[in-house]
């Protein structure tokens, strides 16, 4: 059963060829079995049983949507009523949420059966899931290499097919570079798309959260409901959300592809523009015309990003203070204490990095050097992309400038580890939404096709990634031992 | 040397808003405990703040009640400290875009009017509270408060004096209350105050170095607190020292000022605009709502009654000071039908007198607009003189009834029937004939005389003016 | 651009962040190197960029001023690390 796609899933649930019930039971077997992998840190079994019990009845009754009886795992970023919330950290290690996220209220709503909660990078601050207080996570397509991250957990948990599908965010890279280094498909959708209610702030104007699922035709239905306005996030936009599924067969001839010059420049490693160049051949024989563009403020992405996520994260992790929940210190002498000790001792590395970077870059006297600045670039670096794709439909290009690296290969130098998010995080600047599709190997190891659209063209990236996927098959590779 | 006061004030008000200003939590006073701060107001990991439109209103009718500038576009900021009353680790306020710019408020002073400049109005959210009684040695948190609506009213440094301070403190104070903003309760906390105080030689333009004393919750206490604060400024200059920039906590038991501990270090806020929140749009369509609801402002109520009613300064001043009293007087004039002077006479007067003693308001007055009206109605038309009035405004007190069930209950009607008058007068005229000859010798005093014999034989109801004239006929020589 | 450790200690003190102080020296080279990548920034004239806060050029929404939110004291504070009649306890603050 775990083999099979969330369409096939749900086709099989409706039929009666299975129930909810030995489709749950399947995957937690699953999850027991390849627990070395670390993809998840809490598992909800009890209350997976039960929601498959109810699952079952509502698809008996004949009142199921989709994903009733659907098994699905939550990165450990989005608040679950009841229970640990970790946020891949030691500050919430001991923090059962008191409400639902909406996303995840609303894949309650439909009656998917959550398997349990997925690793991550500590508050989603890593590219390698290797910063989490619950250890690394194991690419399963080579145990010793990186996941990605800071949805590691979530890319890891569907690769190696232990569950149907999975919640990511993506802040600079955290749904599309994870998907990449594992082969799956992972789509972050135009931010206001999804609400933000109920997931841990990482930086508030990038975060955005999306589905991770084994392909595009999956992923159209994991968004289907978790897309939609929310009253609870000012962010939020209010559009209708179209039927994803809808245009997933629409044709591709005409359909104009740019590829950027900065993207498939020098830093591109041959082995990568030799893959993606076959793919984009796959979509000309699709009947799509190829265009180079050029978006000249590109390369200032990451500095602009390493700004403005470390400035709204040093704010957003301010209110963990060991006063209402979370770590608190051992007997603090007094106020100074409470706060340096429990923020001091619960959080990891990186996370501290980061807060005293934003911290910096917001401090009197380098506020308009640095915060200012980088909000300047950033409209620059958008109004590059609103230009673009005036002229294209869509923008290709690499996901991640090589495949999953070894596990502890980057961890001493975190500017080597910040440099290798240089495809991602201009999306993420501008807005924009994007996704990550398997689109072959090198030595072995998954590489991942990046496509871009315009915004709240989410229908329209799934049916330029569904039709690819028609036509060729590296979407349905598992890796060895997962099969 | 002769110094000089430099005293600006920056007045937080709670807006009288039903929820909180970024989530669906009561603000209603008094509560138990934490009872009404919701995962927003804690500071949840996930949460994310909306904004109340409320809030937003009461700022803009604030603004325009100031003639100030309302902002087109104004942005929240996250104002960044460590406190333990501080949910976040961030306050949300405004910082470079405030929603209502540069206005003024008029005060008067000895009977000169001087104008104040407001500098700005920013909505903001307000904290919790640290509470200090001993829970094994530790502070308790209560964040009921937090997130409750604030306006921070901030005023150019206009004032030179702790009677001015006052003074704008209370127009203010009387401002919000009278737009429905704010309820101005101060022991509540609702209308706050910190004053920055400095002072300078007479004569030079420069400002002195402030300080600035925290949450002075009382006009008297402003008064004192400033005062003792420009007092210690210049016995430390005097002596040779420096006022360094530092905020002050005023120990009003002590009547002193001392400097805040928790504030000892220089605070870098680290303002940047709140990513979770967008920017406040507000066009001319919004405007003009709340301009078409804005009601008539003091001021401009003021100089209406003393035109349009011909009333006084003291008059059209006192019935001014509340939206409330003056509704009040307009609604006696209109069903009374009476000159005004005579329905702002009573009301600042015998009824003003009467609330104040009962320590009520107007608007729960036992004395409706109507039952006043109908009182005044009568002395109008002479049914009753002033006297008797007084007799029948303290019935009217006390009972449900009308002034006419009570003048007829009573009898209080006033004779003006010339013959019953007439036989009283002859009566008293043969009586009291040794006072006839003096009235009649020129001894014009006694004339008083007879008009208490008629009125005390007539038990006060005869026509005072009748009696007159009648009199003055009888007695002529 | 370079921090020293003394501008490190600095800036963890402002966000009350305990940091072992052998790491110091390893922070204030990362946040250098930081610096450093971001001077690239400088190198591109935007004097006349407005700066841009969000993605989307949108108004925040307005809600209606009603109560929605009710006590829920209980099940807030089984989170917390120390409560004590209704109140969060903290060590003693001095104003």
């Amino acid at each position: 059963m775990h083999t099979k796609t969330l369409t096939e899933l749900a086709q099989g649930l409706r039929s009666g060829k299975f129930s909810s019930l030995e489709l749950t039971h399947a995957f937690l077997a699953r999850i027991k079995q390849h627990q070395y992998l670390n993809a998840y840190i809490t598992v909800t079994e009890e209350q997976a049983l039960q929601s498959a019990k109810a699952a079952d009845q509502r698809l008996a009754s004949g009142n199921a949507e989709l994903l009733t009886g659907i098994p699905i795992a939550q990165k450990d970023i989005f608040c679950t009523l009841d229970v640990k919330t970790t946020c891949g950290s030691k500050m919430l290690d001991n923090f059962t949420a008191p409400y639902n996220a909406t996303v995840v209220e609303k894949f309650n709503q439909a009656g998917a059966v959550m398997l349990g909660k997925l690793n991550m990078d500590e508050f989603a601050m890593g590219s390698s899931n290797e910063t989490s207080y619950y250890g690394a996570v194991k690419n399963p397509w080579n145990i010793n290499t990186v996941p990605g991250g800071s949805s590691g957990g979530s890319a890891a948990a569907v690769a190696a097919r232990l569950t149907v599908c999975a919640t990511g965010t993506d802040t600079g890279g955290s749904i599309r570079q994870p998907a990449a280094l594992c082969g799956i498909t992972g789509l972050k959708p135009t931010y206001g798309r999804v609400s933000r209610y109920g997931m841990i702030a990482y930086a508030s104007s990038l975060d955005q959260g999306g589905p991770m699922t084994q392909n595009a035709a999956d992923a159209a239905i994991m968004l289907q409901t978790m897309a939609g306005f929310d009253e609870k996030d000012s962010t939020s936009v209010d559009l209708p959300v179209p039927d994803y599924r809808a245009g997933l067969n629409n044709s591709l001839a005409g359909l104009k592809i740019g590829l950027p010059k900065e993207f498939f420049g020098d830093g591109l490693n041959n082995d990568m523009a030799a893959t993606l160049e076959i793919a984009i051949n796959e979509y000309k024989k699709l009947g799509a015309e190829v265009k180079e563009i050029s978006m000249p403020n590109l390369k200032l992405a990451i500095p602009a990003y390493y700004v403005i996520a470390p400035a709204e994260c040093s704010a957003n992790l301010s209110r963990f203070d060991g006063v209402r929940y979370g770590y608190r210190c051992k007997n603090p002498v007094d106020l100074a204490d409470l706060y340096t000790r429990s923020r001091g001792e619960a959080f990891g590395k990186e996370v501290k990095r980061r807060i005293l970077m934003g911290t910096y870059a917001l401090s009197t006297g380098y506020y308009d050097a640095y915060y200012l600045k980088a909000q300047k670039i950033r409209r620059l670096i958008s109004e590059d992309f609103k230009k673009a794709l005036a002229d294209v439909d869509v923008i290709m290009g690499p996901v991640t400038p090589t495949t999953a690296f070894g596990i502890g290969e980057k961890m001493d130098d975190p500017i080597e580890m910040y440099l290798s998010d240089i495809y991602t995080i201009a999306i993420n600047l501008a807005g924009l939404p994007a996704i990550s599709i398997p689109a072959g190997f090198i030595r072995d190891m998954p590489v991942g096709l990046q496509i871009i659209g315009n915004y709240f063209a989410e229908d329209r990236l799934l049916n330029v990634a569904h039709q690819y996927q028609k036509v060729t098959n590296w979407h349905h590779h598992t890796p060895k031992g997962f099969e | 040397m002769e110094w000089e006061t430099v005293i600006g004030l920056e007045i937080h008000t709670q807006l009288a808003t039903q929820s909180k200003i970024f989530s669906g939590a009561s603000t209603a006073y008094g509560a138990e405990p934490n009872t009404q701060a919701c995962a927003v107001d804690l500071g949840l990991p996930g949460v994310l703040p909306v904004l109340n439109q409320e809030a937003v209103r009461m700022a803009v009718i604030f603004g325009m009640a100031i003639e100030a500038h309302i902002a087109p576009y104004s942005v929240f900021a996250r104002k960044n400290y460590f406190y333990p009353d501080l949910p976040k680790g961030y306050q949300i306020s405004q910082m470079e875009l405030p929603i209502v710019g540069i206005g003024h408020l008029d005060i008067e002073i000895d009977g000169i009017t001087k104008r104040i400049g407001v500098t700005r109005a920013h909505l903001e959210e307000d904290a919790g509270k640290s509470l200090h009684e001993n829970f094994l040695g530790l502070t308790g948190i209560d964040l009921n408060r937090a997130g409750t609506p604030l306006l921070e009213i901030v005023s150019e440094p206009d004032m030179r004096s702790a009677k001015e301070a006052v003074a704008y403190m209370r127009k203010l104070h009387e401002l919000v209350r009278y737009l429905g903003i704010c309820d101005g309760n101060m022991q509540e906390g609702s209308f706050r105050c910190d004053a920055n105080v400095s002072v300078r030689p007479k004569g030079q333009t420069e400002f002195g170095t402030r300080a600035e004393i925290k949450n002075i919750n009382s006009f008297k206490f402003v008064e004192k607190a400033i005062n003792h604060e420009v007092e210690r400024q210049i016995e430390l200059i005097e002596n040779g020292g420096r006022v360094i920039q530092e905020t002050r906590l005023y120990d009003s038991v002590k009547d002193e000022t001392r400097p805040m501990r928790s504030k000892e270090e220089a605070n870098d806020y680290r303002y940047f605009p709140d990513p979770d929140l967008l920017p406040v749009i507000i066009d001319e369509d919004f405007k003009s709502q709340i301009k078409a609801a804005l009601p008539e402002l003091p001021q401009a109520k003021k100089e209406r009654f003393k035109t349009a009613y011909s009333l006084d300064e003291e008059n059209a001043t006192l019935l001014t000071a509340s939206r409330q009293l003056a509704d009040y007087f307009e609604a006696v004039l209109k069903v009374s039908g009476c000159e005004a002077k005579l329905c702002a006479n009573w009301i600042t007067g015998d009824l003003s007198a009467a609330l104040n003693k009962a320590g009520l308001e107007i608007t729960d007055s036992p004395v409706s607009d109507e039952r006043l009206a109908g009182l005044l109605a009568r002395i109008s038309d002479n049914t009753i003189s002033g006297k008797i009035a007084k007799q029948v405004f303290e019935t009217l007190w006390q009972s449900t009834s009308s002034a006419d069930e009570i003048i007829a209950e009573k009898g209080l009607k006033q004779i003006t029937d010339t013959g019953a008058i007439e036989a009283i007068i002859d009566k008293i005229i043969a009586n009291n004939q040794d006072q006839v000859d003096q009235y009649r010798s020129g001894k014009d005093k006694v004339f008083a005389f007879f008009v208490g014999q008629v009125m005390k034989e007539m038990q006060g109801k005869a026509n005072p003016a009748e009696v007159n004239k009648m009199l003055k006929t009888k007695l002529a020589p | 651009m370079s921090l020293t450790a003394d501008d490190v200690k600095k800036i963890a003190h402002l966000a009350r962040l305990g940091i072992d102080s052998q790491d110091i020296d390893s922070y204030a080279k990362d946040l250098s190197g930081m610096l450093d990548l971001m001077t690239q920034m400088s190198e591109l004239d935007t004097n006349n960029v407005e700066p841009m806060a969000h993605p989307m050029d949108q108004a925040q929404r307005l809600r209606t001023d009603v109560v929605t939110e009710h006590n829920n004291r209980e099940k807030f504070q089984s989170i917390a690390p120390q409560v004590e009649a209704g109140l969060y306890l903290v060590p003693k603050v001095i104003e």
